[in-house]
């Protein structure tokens, strides 16, 4: 009853958001600098913003998460942030002795003015980076796209400022990661082995933010792309990018660099989407694909044949990011489900233009939004108006979810109530099969609880 | 304390206590130095969460999304009935705002929301950008107020001025604005108003129930399971009985100043401090003895059953260190005699925002050789842990993580708690939690504090 106020009735807003689908731009740029190794992400802005992405990223990973902060006084937004990040630079490397300060910027750096590329350059020009250290930086406003492009910014920005092309082509092979778990990271490493193909995986937050217990509180885990490896990646054959919105960019900034052609793909969630992944590995290194993927594949092929008649029709609303939310529309369709409804909060022409292509072919009928007011009130409004079997979205959609009384499976960011999205991954055959697991559970415990008692089936 | 490395800039943050050596006093009441890992948050986090509790208000976050994202429903303030406070509610502003002004979509959303939602009324958040580009709130929620009908009230909470504290301040003020508003006809005499308890896991129901028990009317809490109209009325009590120093404290000079209402500090953790915090409203009606003796009668028929349940805990964990690290420092004072009357000694206290007479009085309470630490972060933390040997961390989500990886039990004594920790009731969850957290055999799985299995 949480939501009881939510009405049927579908207004237009003029401004408000209520319930977003979405954050704001720097914990995305928090999270991509965790997956390089050896990296203290920085948050040039006021005190809150760092400890709020910090206690998000915290709860979603129950694992500690460092970064350090420019601590703005009223001061500083009156005279500058300069002050405050060349301090905070000397700080940080005294202190916490990092190999890279991956510095991002906030609503309130943006509008005073700080240009993060003046102010680290002054920091090299002044001598304050040691010999073999380096800080980087990324532009993330609050007010513009949402954590999604600040993820892709710092990965772009990754890119760029450390690609090094020597002009000898080294044998592997880029994978630019999109928004996801550190579990799929590992995932597309393992199917990379599998495939025999040698490739810089960047951001890596496995390792990092799915630590094991030691007995130690380890600043920087051993996880994360190295620099080494971020170096080499411009002499790298090829960049594939897992996400139009938070890959793409950087592997264009790196054919700019460095002159390695990329193809974009979605990131492999089901079965379609990794049929794409590993068939562009296959192709673009020239590998044949091994008979241990295939067999996978067989296995998700064979329970989507085994299951269908549970799953046929079934609809479903969904919202989440937009690299994640595209192949997993798409697994839904080839599952024979409906999805009828879908958010993003998270702004994009491309990403509207691919998922209207989608829609248009397969499923003209459904209700699709992104952007601005693109929250979960709206898609609250429309389950009342069309209801649906599946609720799939963060973990604020259990709120949805119980006064809909209907299923809901835990998919993308933030997930705050439930582990495992750390640890085993929705990318690959694997991960979808897993996924599809989840999507069966629930929807077959809905339908041994509503059962009559004479229809209450031992065997499914 | 040589033998630990702490921050260059922060060494008179940190002290460990010695007796027969001047030591100096703790220096509190600054803000992180810049490129810390600091575990504080800022001015707009202190007034969102004062306010949070009030449950038939909207709660509208004039700025970009993030600030309205990361505190949508995340401190478990229970409501026994509207949860509006549990929604989210944000003008989202894009660049163009911020060059243009936000004034027209912040007006716009109130619009809408107040037709959507009917509230009592409604806080307004300023968040840093709001305080750079100039929009005028005050106007926009004025203009709203008298078309709408509802007090509309702007909280001046603009992330960079300040710390959290004077977060707590603009929400106070805002609260303010709302006191003197209600009728205060039917008020009895021996009324108070419970000032700084936020109904955490509804502890706010448990320590009303304490006083009403005594014969005392309780007009208003603020601002667990709050109402606006409970607010408007809360001039009409006789004293003010303030938890939580940080939040609250200036709230209750100014009700002083204004309505003449006393007030008193307590806290309701430990049997010790819960006691006393029913005594010490008791004795404010010496008119009345029948107060007083309810009081004793409570606190005598709670602990004949609290404090035999206890001695199973107490024989567990004697011997047991703990270490805290808790927001407001006054938190630190009851914990401490809490953890005491289990058995446990504390060798790492400290907190976000305390001042210095709070540390004052921390240094006093401490055994010989406790280290003490304002602001402090994980580095430090997790260094004083491993050589105090401590078996426990009390703390809030970012320090939860760190106590595991070290191996050491974990208490949430902050917005994460899921049973009331205060009250009587509340010192046995909380001796029950430390026990099961510190006594769990899971540690034998776990490298601890850095060993090997």
């Amino acid at each position: 009853m949480l939501l009881r106020h939510t009405s049927k009735e579908v207004k237009v807003r003029e401004g408000l958001t209520i319930n977003p689908a979405k954050t704001c731009q720097p914990i995305g740029a928090m999270y991509a600098a965790l997956g390089i190794h050896g990296c203290l992400p920085h948050s040039h802005g006021s005190q809150g913003c760092c400890s709020y992405h910090r206690s998000t990223l915290t709860r979603h990973y129950k694992e500690p998460v460092m970064a350090a902060t420019s601590s703005f006084t009223e001061g500083a937004s009156v005279f500058g942030g300069q002050a405050n990040l060349l301090a905070a630079i000397d700080t940080i490397f005294a202190v916490y002795d990092p190999d890279i300060i991956a510095v991002h910027s906030t609503c309130l750096s943006e509008t005073i003015g700080d240009d993060l590329q003046q102010i680290t350059k002054k920091a090299s020009d002044d001598g304050k980076i040691p010999e073999g250290k380096y800080v980087i930086y990324a532009s993330t406003p609050s007010f513009v796209g949402s954590h999604v492009t600040g993820y892709s910014n710092m990965v772009a920005g990754i890119a760029t400022q450390f690609a090094e092309s020597t002009g000898v082509k080294k044998n592997q092979f880029n994978i630019i990661a999109g928004w996801m778990e550190p579990s799929d990271m590992r995932e597309i490493k393992r199917l990379a082995k599998v495939m025999g193909i040698n490739i810089v995986l960047f951001p890596d937050t496995s390792d990092v933010l799915d630590a094991p217990q030691t007995g130690k509180h380890v600043f920087y885990p051993k996880g994360g792309t190295t620099v080494d490896e971020l170096k080499s990646s411009g002499d790298s054959l090829a960049s594939l990018a897992l996400g139009s919105i938070s890959a793409e960019p950087a592997a264009i900034s790196l054919e700019k660099k460095c002159k390695v052609p990329f193809e974009t793909l979605d990131i492999p969630i089901g079965l379609t989407a990794t049929d794409r992944f590993i068939m562009a590995i296959s192709k673009v290194a020239g590998v044949t694909v091994p008979d241990e993927i295939t067999a996978d594949r067989g296995r998700l092929v064979d329970v989507m044949c085994d299951m269908e008649q549970y799953l046929h029709g079934k609809r479903v609303a969904l919202f989440g990011d937009p690299d994640q939310i595209l192949p997993l529309t798409e697994f839904l369709l080839d599952l024979s489900m409906k999805p009828l409804h879908i958010v993003s909060g998270t702004p994009g022409q491309k990403f509207e233009k691919q998922m209207r292509q989608l829609l248009d072919e397969r499923s003209p009928e459904t209700n699709f939004k992104s952007g601005l007011q693109a929250d979960m009130f709206l898609l609250h409004q429309w389950m009342k108006n069309e209801p649906v079997d599946l609720l799939i979205g963060n973990t604020y959609g259990k709120y949805m979810a119980r006064d809909e009384d209907i299923p809901f499976i835990r998919f993308g960011f933030p997930i705050l109530d439930r582990i495992g999205h750390s640890y085993f991954p929705n990318v690959g055959y694997g991960g979808s099969l897993r996924l599809l697991e989840k999507i069966l559970n629930v929807i077959m415990d809905r339908q041994d609880r509503d059962a009559l008692e004479e229809k209450f089936e031992l065997v499914m | 304390m040589e033998q630990i490395g702490i921050l260059e800039g922060r060494e008179r943050q940190v002290l460990e206590k010695k007796s027969g050596v001047a030591q100096a006093d703790i220096a509190c009441d600054t803000s992180s130095l810049s490129g810390s890992v600091s575990q504080r948050a800022c001015v707009f986090c202190g007034s969102r969460v004062v306010l949070y509790p009030v449950a038939d208000a909207i709660h509208l976050v004039h700025g970009p999304i993030g600030c309205a994202a990361y505190t949508w429903d995340i401190r478990g303030a229970v409501s026994s009935g509207p949860e509006l406070h549990r929604l989210s509610f944000s003008t989202d502003l894009q660049e163009m705002d911020v060059i243009y002004g936000g004034e027209k979509k912040l007006y716009h959303s109130l619009i809408e929301l107040i037709e959507q939602y009917k509230p009592k009324a409604a806080f307004i958040y300023s968040t840093c950008i709001v305080g750079l580009i100039g929009d005028d709130i005050e106007a926009v929620c004025k203009k709203v107020a008298r078309e709408t009908g509802i007090p509309v009230l702007p909280v001046h909470s603009e992330g960079f001025k300040g710390t959290k504290k004077d977060g707590y301040k603009a929400a106070c003020h805002a609260l303010m604005k709302l006191i003197g508003t209600g009728s205060t006809e039917d008020i009895s005499k021996y009324s108070i108003n419970i000032l700084g308890e936020f109904n955490l896991a509804g502890e706010a129901w448990i320590i009303r129930q304490y006083y009403e028990k005594m014969g005392i009317e309780v007009v208003a809490t603020l601002t667990g399971d709050g109402r606006i109209d409970a607010v408007r009325r809360a001039h009409g009590a006789t004293l003010n009985v303030v938890q939580c120093s940080g939040s609250m404290t200036w709230l209750a000079k100014e009700m002083e100043e204004k309505y003449g209402i006393p007030y008193i500090r307590v806290s309701y953790f430990g049997i010790e401090d819960m006691s006393k915090s029913l005594y010490d409203v008791a004795v404010k009606f010496p008119d009345r003895p029948d107060i007083m003796e309810a009081a004793k009668r409570i606190v005598s028929e709670e602990v004949k059953t609290l404090y035999p349940s206890l001695q199973k805990f107490k024989k567990a964990l004697t011997g047991k260190k703990a270490a805290i690290y808790v927001g407001g420092a006054f938190k630190t004072f009851s914990l401490i005699k809490a953890l005491r009357s289990i058995g446990m000694s504390v060798v790492l206290a400290g907190s976000q925002t305390g001042n210095k007479d709070d540390y004052a009085r921390l240094k006093e309470m401490c055994d010989e050789g406790t280290v003490i630490v304002d602001d402090s972060n994980p580095v430090e933390l997790s260094k004083f842990i491993l050589e105090k040997g401590a078996d426990l961390l009390i703390g809030g989500v970012k320090e939860r993580p760190i106590a595991f990886k070290l191996g050491i039990g974990f208490c949430d004594h902050n917005h994460e708690r899921k049973i009331p920790l205060a009250g009587f009731i509340g010192m046995y969850n909380f001796a029950l939690e430390v026990y099961q957290s510190v006594m769990s055999p899971v540690w034998q799985f776990a490298p601890r504090k850095g060993g090997s299995l």
